[in-house]
């Protein structure tokens, strides 16, 4: 795969409760190209740092526009930098980067904790079959978008937070416990102490799991072997083996 | 004013360009060609092969700090087998020079892998690379010793007629006394510097942060230290030097050149800008056509020799 590294323009930003960014960037390119589970990495514009560029889930696409949208929470100085920029500024990207989700059969459930739903959005946004999307946050003002964002026929969405303020009252793993049983496989995205037991969930019910897992990164094309994450193969590369992987794959606190 | 010569020999490899790909973070190359047209660099010098694959060190291996970059990869390579089936041939058409770094545990254990690459065609140059600090044993503890420095490097000498470069560690007392060590080993160029030793902690774990809880710093807050380090080891040895730590800008490789360094090498400085490689020399070529210097080789040393005459 050729590397795309262009400038793309901000075309338009939303702050939501004071945490989470939503950018819009024309970038016809990634947007044409972009799979649910792929990334994008952005360059920062600060001389003397942070200076690595930061790793972003694609959250939706316009390809007839040319715009991806990407959803993140604004929780360090790189974050802070990108969520900096201004409407119609230019900004480095590289992507779309690493690997995808499969195309999910009926019925399977996509379980985000936080942030990790901004690639299953996508990945339920796109897929072709219906779809359970289970999204659990602490409290109703870290939803990160609108449930309303997030609709198209067959898509049934579910929210859980752990204080009860929105959705179902419990956590992220609750919430799949109630749904396991008629699931055809699980995708998920989130902490990785949740992936871990959403994974052996997945496994004891008989099912199909893939995960996207987070690292810090440097290059974002493989280059680099900073990334990696155990596996039952030895060390991998999440930017470029992943970000997704078959859970059975991923071997958690030394434990496959 | 012709065309800036910008024509180095780094100890016996001649060179098109002084600005070359420092090993580490261009991994084997494959991925950086798409984004970087390679005949613009001297060379490219691969990532640490050792003669056995090498698993590399417990995730996570990178936290940026203030102006930089720590690392604990460990040297994480398919080992020599490996990377003469399956990733020196590709890079063979490249465009420009290859060097390999090599790595190992033990005396025995380098001598193998330059025994190895002896002789192959597509490779110009080896780098011993004394001084990883991700390591437990051989890596950074030959390179902070002038006897085990010499023992390493005379080791691979007599297993290859290809020209070395001795890649020094930072973490040292004195670097003269390990450059001058390679230099009488028979080293034909000296690399400096690899990584400063460093760590950082987790306050909400309370814990190292890294898998391996010390890595290696690089990244533009290293640079004053590197430059001392290529200044004081061209004071000392005859050998060129491949100066190199936080380059991102030609004004840092300027500034290695006239420290002594005739040809300088990036490495951080490509996860900050991936198209970094012709930038800088356009940026060189720009800064010798300003200051009326013909060949680059001119500027080597220069800031010892009492600087740049405007006047000349």
């Amino acid at each position: 795969m050729v590397n795309s590294y262009s400038t793309a323009i901000v075309e338009t930003k939303e702050i939501t409760s004071d945490r989470y960014c939503k950018l819009t960037l024309k970038a016809p390119a990634a947007s044409v190209k972009g799979l649910p589970g792929q990334f994008v990495m952005l360059y920062l514009p600060s001389e003397y740092g942070p200076m690595l560029p930061r790793p972003f889930s694609i959250y939706a696409t316009d390809r007839e526009k040319g715009l991806i949208s990407l959803l993140f929470e604004i929780r360090g100085r790189g974050t802070e930098l990108v969520a900096g920029f201004d409407e119609g500024s230019g900004i480095k990207l590289l992507g779309p980067l690493g690997s995808c989700f499969p195309e999910p059969p009926p019925g399977a459930l996509l379980l985000a904790g936080g942030l990790g739903v901004a690639p299953l959005a996508f990945l339920a946004r796109r897929a072709k079959t219906p779809v359970t999307v289970l999204y659990a946050v602490q409290k109703a003002d870290n939803l990160a978008f609108q449930p309303e964002e997030l609709t198209r026929p067959g898509l049934i969405l579910h929210l859980a937070s752990e204080d009860g303020s929105i959705g179902y009252e419990g956590t992220a793993l609750d919430l799949l416990a109630m749904h396991l049983e008629q699931a055809s496989a699980l995708y998920s995205c989130g902490p990785r102490k949740m992936l871990s037991k959403a994974a052996s969930m997945a496994a004891k019910a008989g099912i199909e799991c893939f995960l996207s897992l987070e690292e810090r990164m440097a290059c974002g094309i493989g280059a680099c072997l900073g990334c990696v994450t155990e596996t039952v193969q030895g060390y991998k590369r999440v930017c470029s083996d992943g970000p997704v992987f078959a859970a059975g794959e991923v071997v958690f606190n030394g434990k496959a | 004013m012709e065309k800036p010569d910008l024509k180095v020999n780094l100890g016996g490899i001649a060179l098109e360009s002084p600005i070359l790909a420092a090993s580490g973070p261009f991994g084997y190359g494959h991925q950086y060609r798409e984004l970087n047209d390679f005949s613009q660099l001297g060379a490219i010098i691969v990532k640490g092969v050792s003669s056995e694959p090498w698993a590399g060190n417990p995730a996570p291996r990178l936290a940026e700090t203030a102006s930089g970059l720590l690392n604990s990869i460990g040297l994480q390579n398919p080992g020599l087998k490996s990377f003469l089936s399956d990733d020196l041939p590709p890079l063979r058409d490249c465009g420009t020079k290859i060097i390999v770094n090599i790595v190992g545990r033990t005396i025995e254990e380098y001598a193998a892998v330059a025994s190895g690459l002896d002789g192959i065609d597509g490779i110009n140059g080896l780098e011993v690379n004394i001084s990883c600090p991700n390591l437990k044993a051989g890596g950074m503890a030959f390179g902070t010793d002038p006897e085990a420095t010499h023992k390493v490097v005379s080791a691979v000498r007599q297993q290859t007629s290809i020209p070395l470069l001795v890649k020094l560690s930072p973490n040292v007392t004195d670097i003269t006394v390990i450059a001058l060590a390679a230099e009488d080993a028979g080293a034909d160029a000296l690399s400096l510097i690899n990584t400063l030793s460093g760590m950082t902690i987790d306050i909400e774990s309370g814990r190292p942060f890294l898998g391996n809880t010390f890595g290696g710093l690089s990244g533009p807050a290293i640079l004053p230290v590197a430059l001392k380090m290529v200044w004081q080891a061209a004071g000392a040895v005859k050998i060129p030097l491949l100066g190199m730590g936080g380059i991102t800008s030609a004004s840092d490789v300027v500034q290695f050149l006239l420290a002594g360094a005739s040809a300088v090498a990036v490495g951080t400085g490509i996860f900050y800008n991936p198209e970094i490689v012709s930038g800088l020399k356009e940026g060189l070529v720009e800064y010798m056509v300003r200051k009326n210097i013909y060949r680059v080789e001119d500027l080597t040393a220069l800031a010892h020799r009492g600087g740049i005459n405007d006047e000349q």
